[in-house]
């Protein structure tokens, strides 16, 4: 007869703190990301497509054009050429592409850089419909990543979420 | 100025008011189904539905139309009349226990002397449509949840009858407005705590919600009674157990929790409902708590505690009542 009892206040007691354990679940904040409208950070260590890295005080690339990179990759995935100007201390590159449907991320050519003028970007989820959307033109973005620290292209990816 | 036709008000105001309980019905399933999803979401700390409406809040009229565009598509082998006759048997009565049900002194359309036992009548017609749908359907699952749902709505059928007899006791009627107006200055739920908890927990059972959904457990009989329906007649089924909830709630309320008494406010012969509003959607809200708090239980669990614990306590409850009140009238 006491297990009778027992059972049932013990019992009762598990549900009130079930309850307690759901409310609290119901206060407190969502934890979903609302995928396409809103982004997690990329993690550390994640490796988008290489870019090149810009000089603080000229906004210019630091990449000298020595064409490591170039030789150093195992897929052939850059195309770099490079020239002194006149009144200029050294070579800047004049082409730098990257066919990023033949990288493989491996990272050579960020080792490989004598003076660490190339990075991973943090740019995720690309898509396209044909290879040449692929063929990326690094120095083309470059203006657009001196500002943020990343891919153009992904700038105005969040520019489109911010729209919707 | 004279009116065209003359209409006894004896029949305009039921008439009128099953109008508005139709209308009613639809509405509250509305809400209610999107509540639920939102709540389970948020139980979980997900969202629920976001993408229809700013919040979602499109969500149910949008499937509402999905459900109804639907084919129906009937099995081989169903008993014909009475498979299309069982979702219209559980929709078909919801409607009329709201011409009892006392919102505020103004908004009640009849007031019947048996006023509470027509709505639990009523109410006990969920169990026809059900076994009527599972047996219709000619599927073993389906059977299976139709048996639950009638052993599960008779076991669980005589501790509401009992609690509210230990409330009929003290008012010495079966009228809903006057078991709402003989609270005076005092909620039932003070006196009658008790019957207050096995009231709640048997609507639970009887109307077949979480944690006694074994009727439809999705797990083990592919959502029982209503596997062989499709598009409407499946949305009528749930249409009716979301109205059941919510009669359910407002026995409570009325019974329990003061019907249409509160702060008082201006006009509160019409305003009251909104106090019985806010008191019936509250239960509604505790029993989506409960659902998205408790496994399901089994069937012996089930069982067990209704003739174990809930017939027994409130067969104790109801001596205690009786012998108060026989007290209570030999002192005052």
């Amino acid at each position: 007869m006491a297990g009778y009892f027992l059972e049932l206040i013990s019992g009762a007691q598990s549900l009130i703190a079930g309850f307690g354990v759901t409310l609290r679940a119901l206060l407190s904040p969502v934890v979903t990301v609302q995928y396409p409208r809103e982004k997690c950070p990329v993690g550390k260590g994640y490796r988008g497509h290489p870019h090149l890295i810009v000089e603080d005080e000229t906004g210019r690339p630091k990449c000298i054009a020595c064409g490591s990179c170039m030789r150093q990759c195992p897929s052939q995935c850059f195309t770099v050429k490079g020239e002194k100007k006149e009144g200029d201390k050294r070579k800047y590159p004049t082409v730098f592409q990257l066919d990023f449907s033949r990288c493989s991320l491996c990272g050579t050519c960020r080792d490989i850089c004598p003076v660490a003028a190339i990075e991973y970007c943090d740019l995720y989820g690309i898509a396209g419909f044909t290879r040449e959307e692929f063929h990326y033109d690094l120095l083309a973005d470059l203006p657009g990543r001196a500002e943020t620290g990343v891919n153009p292209a992904a700038q105005e990816e969040k520019q489109l979420a911010g729209d919707i | 100025m004279e009116p065209i036709i003359n209409i006894p008000v004896e029949i305009l105001r039921p008439l009128l008011a099953a109008a508005v309980a139709i209308g009613f019905v639809f509405a509250n399933a509305t809400v209610m189904g999107y509540l639920e999803r939102k709540l389970a979401g948020h139980f979980q700390r997900r969202l629920g539905p976001m993408e229809v409406g700013f919040h979602g809040i499109l969500q149910m009229p949008v499937d509402g139309i999905k459900l109804i565009g639907k084919q129906l598509i009937a099995p081989d082998n169903v008993a014909g009349a009475l498979y299309y006759l069982a979702p219209l048997i559980a929709l078909a009565p919801v409607s009329l226990p709201f011409i009892v049900i006392p919102f505020s002194p103004g908004l009640q359309a009849i007031d019947m002397d048996i006023g509470l036992i027509f709505i639990l009548a009523m109410i006990s017609f969920n169990t026809i449509a059900v076994f009527l749908a599972g047996w219709s359907s000619n599927n073993n699952y389906s059977m299976i949840g139709a048996m639950r749902s009638v052993a599960q709505n008779i076991s669980y059928e005589i501790p509401i009858l009992l609690s509210l007899l230990a409330i009929a006791l003290m008012t010495n009627s079966f009228s809903m407005r006057q078991i709402v107006e003989s609270q005076r200055g005092y909620w039932f739920i003070m006196l009658q705590p008790l019957a207050f908890v096995i009231f709640f927990i048997s609507a639970l059972a009887e109307t077949n919600r979480a944690p006694f959904d074994l009727p439809e457990a999705e797990s083990e009989l592919t959502a029982g009674f209503h596997t062989e329906y499709s598009g409407i007649t499946f949305s009528l089924f749930m249409i009716a157990e979301y109205t059941y909830m919510f009669l359910n709630c407002s026995i409570a309320t009325a019974v329990f929790l003061g019907g249409w008494k509160g702060i008082p406010l201006p006009f509160g012969e019409y305003t009251g409902c909104i106090w019985f509003f806010a008191k019936a959607y509250f239960l509604m809200f505790v029993i989506i708590w409960c659902r998205w708090t408790f496994p399901r239980v089994r069937f012996d669990q089930l069982m067990n505690f209704s003739w174990k614990y809930m017939i027994p306590f409130s067969l104790v409850n109801l001596c205690l009542t009786a012998i108060g009140v026989k007290l209570w009238q030999a002192i005052f």
